[in-house]
């Protein structure tokens, strides 16, 4: 067993797991924030992807243990005062989703990309979005999603 | 996946110290722990090195690039440094996989695998690299020994990967559109001595092509290929691509980087 650490979402977390406990499985069964998706297990789909220290990663790729003492974002933590997020926003305006199972982490990983690229292009989207499989849109919304979040982040 | 005992390590000594026949150096993880959910491969204990603050970071000097262990793709990709001295180097690790990917995997764990269609195996055949561990340096060219295998011995961390500056270089990949990985991928390099063609994706193992590299070193110019033949003899056949087709690609790839140069 490992004590880890963790701030999620800003709160404080400090819990004992096992060892093999990876992110993903910290944050749903831990901690019951089930809004992280868990696709393939295996680091190919990306419904798991949050936040860690600022950089989007797949949690269900990553050890707890191994992240003690890092700050963690979940799609969770992005509503502030009872307000979605600019991204969440965008996402409902222009129907980037439909079952919504790959939404969390497109979301999470679309924020990372406007961290990084205020104006992104289509391409610059889509190659961003290599990571993030989504089985019902056909990802023309979602590229139009964050198009529209780029105007208001 | 079944349990283990998690090591966060501090210093290389305490890292090698721990290691054991069952056991596994953890860095990027993202080939690691796939493989333990996927019941491929067990350890009793996981030894994560990410904390070592030596292997980690990017020195450029003159001649060559430096790449500490566990620096990740995504800092490679974004170095200015890097893109200044090889741009061909950072441009191969924007390559690699997907944002997430290159925000955990390190080119340490990248080369310890050796996965056949793998980028950065091309590297450092094309560019002279120079492996570092914590017991030795090896030239690249002894270092990949076959599929899924390279000259580490068991417990033997690599510290650093060196490459030379080429005169010119580029990579050129025609990737798997599911992962990114290179269904062939062909690194040209002209140093002042000699021409480095290294292929991945195409054998078991990279490898160096001698009948292109020959005829790039008489002539550096895409025209000089038109009359190479490339044997699909030991080529990989798959749901991907076939062998013939594999051999054509090396081929078009080689072009493509000698063009881009
Ligand atoms: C979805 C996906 C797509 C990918 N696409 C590509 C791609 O397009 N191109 C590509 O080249 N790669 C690709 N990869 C591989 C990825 O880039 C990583 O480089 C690779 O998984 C291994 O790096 P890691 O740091 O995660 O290693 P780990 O998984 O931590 O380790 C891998 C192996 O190396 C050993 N090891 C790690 N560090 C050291 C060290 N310093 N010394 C000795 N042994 C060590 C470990 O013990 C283990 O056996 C992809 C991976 C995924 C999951
Ligand atoms: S569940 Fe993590 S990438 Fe698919
Ligand atoms: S909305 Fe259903 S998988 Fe993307």
């Amino acid at each position: 067993m490992k004590k880890v650490n963790l701030e999620v979402n800003g709160k404080k977390v400090s819990k004992e797991v096992a060892d093999h406990t990876v992110l993903s499985v910290f944050l749903r069964e831990v901690l019951n924030l089930t809004g992280t998706h868990v696709g393939c297990d295996t680091s190919q789909c990306g419904a798991c992807v949050v936040h860690v220290d600022g950089k989007s990663i797949k949690s269900c790729t990553a050890l707890a243990a191994d992240l003690d003492g890092s700050k963690v974002t979940t799609i969770e933590g992005l509503v502030k005062n009872g307000k979605m997020h600019p991204m969440q926003e965008a996402f409902k305006k222009e129907h980037g989703l439909q079952c919504g199972f790959c939404t969390p982490g497109m979301v999470m990983s679309a924020i990372d990309l406007l961290n990084h690229k205020k104006n992104p292009s289509d391409k610059e989207i889509r190659d961003w979005l290599e990571g993030n499989i989504c089985r019902c849109t056909g990802y023309q919304n979602i590229v139009a999603a964050v198009k529209e979040a780029a105007t208001k982040m | 996946m079944k349990t283990f005992n998690y090591h966060s390590t501090k210093d290389v000594k305490e890292a090698t110290k721990l290691a054991s026949s069952s056991s596994a150096f953890l860095a990027g993880g993202m080939t690691t722990l796939p493989s333990m959910k996927l019941g491929l491969a067990s350890y009793k204990d996981i030894i994560d090195i990410k904390r070592i603050k030596k292997l980690s970071g990017i020195k450029v000097s003159g001649k060559t690039v430096t790449i500490g262990a566990t620096t990740k793709h995504a800092e490679v990709a974004h170095s200015k440094e890097v893109k200044k001295a090889i741009p061909s180097l950072a441009a191969l690790a924007e390559g690699i996989g997907d944002p997430q990917v290159r925000n955990r995997g390190t080119i340490g764990g990248s080369i310890a695998n050796n996965d056949p269609s793998a980028d950065y195996p091309s590297a450092c055949i094309a560019l002279n690299a120079t492996i570092h561990t914590n017991n030795r340096k090896v030239s690249a060219d002894k270092f990949f020994t076959g599929m899924f295998e390279t000259s580490l011995k068991k417990g033997e961390l690599i510290e650093a990967v060196e490459f030379q500056v080429p005169e010119k270089s580029c990579y050129k990949k025609y990737p798997n559109p599911a992962s990114r990985y290179a269904i062939v991928g062909v690194y040209v390099a002209k140093h002042k001595s000699a021409v480095n063609v290294a292929v991945t994706g195409a054998k078991s193992c990279v490898y160096n092509d001698q009948n292109i590299s020959g005829a790039l070193s008489k002539s550096f110019s895409s025209s000089a290929l038109d009359n190479v033949k490339i044997s699909s003899s030991g080529m990989n056949s798959d749901v991907h691509a076939s062998a013939d087709y594999r051999a054509n690609m090396v081929k078009i790839f080689a072009k493509k980087a000698v063009e881009a140069c």
